[in-house]
């Protein structure tokens, strides 16, 4: 189960929104050994698209450097979808590096972005497993 | 020559679960090849037909070594040699 705050989901939708028509992206970071969804860092989308994200590399390590420093994991990587429903495309199965991650998928499209469609998943060596997100004041 | 390299999260199965390990080798191929040895099945995660897989970042030092001639990137003793999955999708 992955455990967010209401004050991150909503700044997750609303970067998805505020970047559409291409895919947004970040992390949420936590104590290492934690897996508390604690500081929410949003990420530039180097491939500046409406059907695929990447950190940038040189982003990354400063990423990485950063979460070694200050003792810290990847709790969260999320990206949008802009025109199909929250769930791990074939891409996404495919480059999943962390194994440790909760892969948080939020969907941009119109007809459904009033709603808010926020799912999380694991994927593990390409199995991918659904879990509950449970959204906290 | 003794170069240290980390290693992450999701490649740990192969190193037993050390963060950092040392090879050695005076270029990134070489030092793959060498990493490889020590660490059986690595190095075809790290490679695909004899070039860097595309969702694989090596870095030496700061530097991405696809700016550095990537398997022939030169490594001297001190570098330090990080390997970061890429974080994409579609």
């Amino acid at each position: 189960m992955l455990e967010i705050s209401q004050t991150f989901v909503d700044a997750i939708v609303a970067q998805s929104r505020a970047e559409y028509p291409d895919e947004c992206c970040g992390v949420i970071l936590g104590p290492e050994g934690s897996g508390k969804a604690g500081r929410l860092k949003p990420m530039v989308n180097s491939a500046h698209s409406p059907t695929f994200y990447e950190f940038d590399p040189k982003d990354l390590l400063a990423l990485y450097r950063e979460v070694d420093d200050n003792d810290e994991e990847i709790v969260v990587i999320y990206h949008s979808h802009t025109e199909t429903e929250a769930r791990p495309s074939r891409t996404d199965i495919a480059y999943a590096g962390e194994p440790g991650a909760h892969y948080v998928l939020v969907s941009s499209r119109e007809e459904i972005a009033p709603a808010i469609e926020f799912r999380s998943f694991r994927i593990i060596d390409g199995v991918v497993t659904e879990e509950e997100v449970s959204i906290t004041e | 020559m003794s170069i240290d390299i980390r290693i992450p999260t999701i490649l740990r199965p192969y190193t037993k679960d050390q963060k950092s390990v040392q090879a050695e080798g005076a270029n990134l191929g070489a030092l793959i090849a060498d990493l490889d040895a020590s660490y059986p099945g690595i190095g075809e995660r790290l490679l695909e037909n004899g070039a860097l897989r595309r969702f694989i970042n090596i870095y030496i030092n700061d530097e991405d070594v696809r700016f550095l001639g990537s398997l022939e990137a030169q490594v001297k003793d001190g570098d330090s040699v990080t390997i970061l999955p890429a974080v994409a999708g579609g």
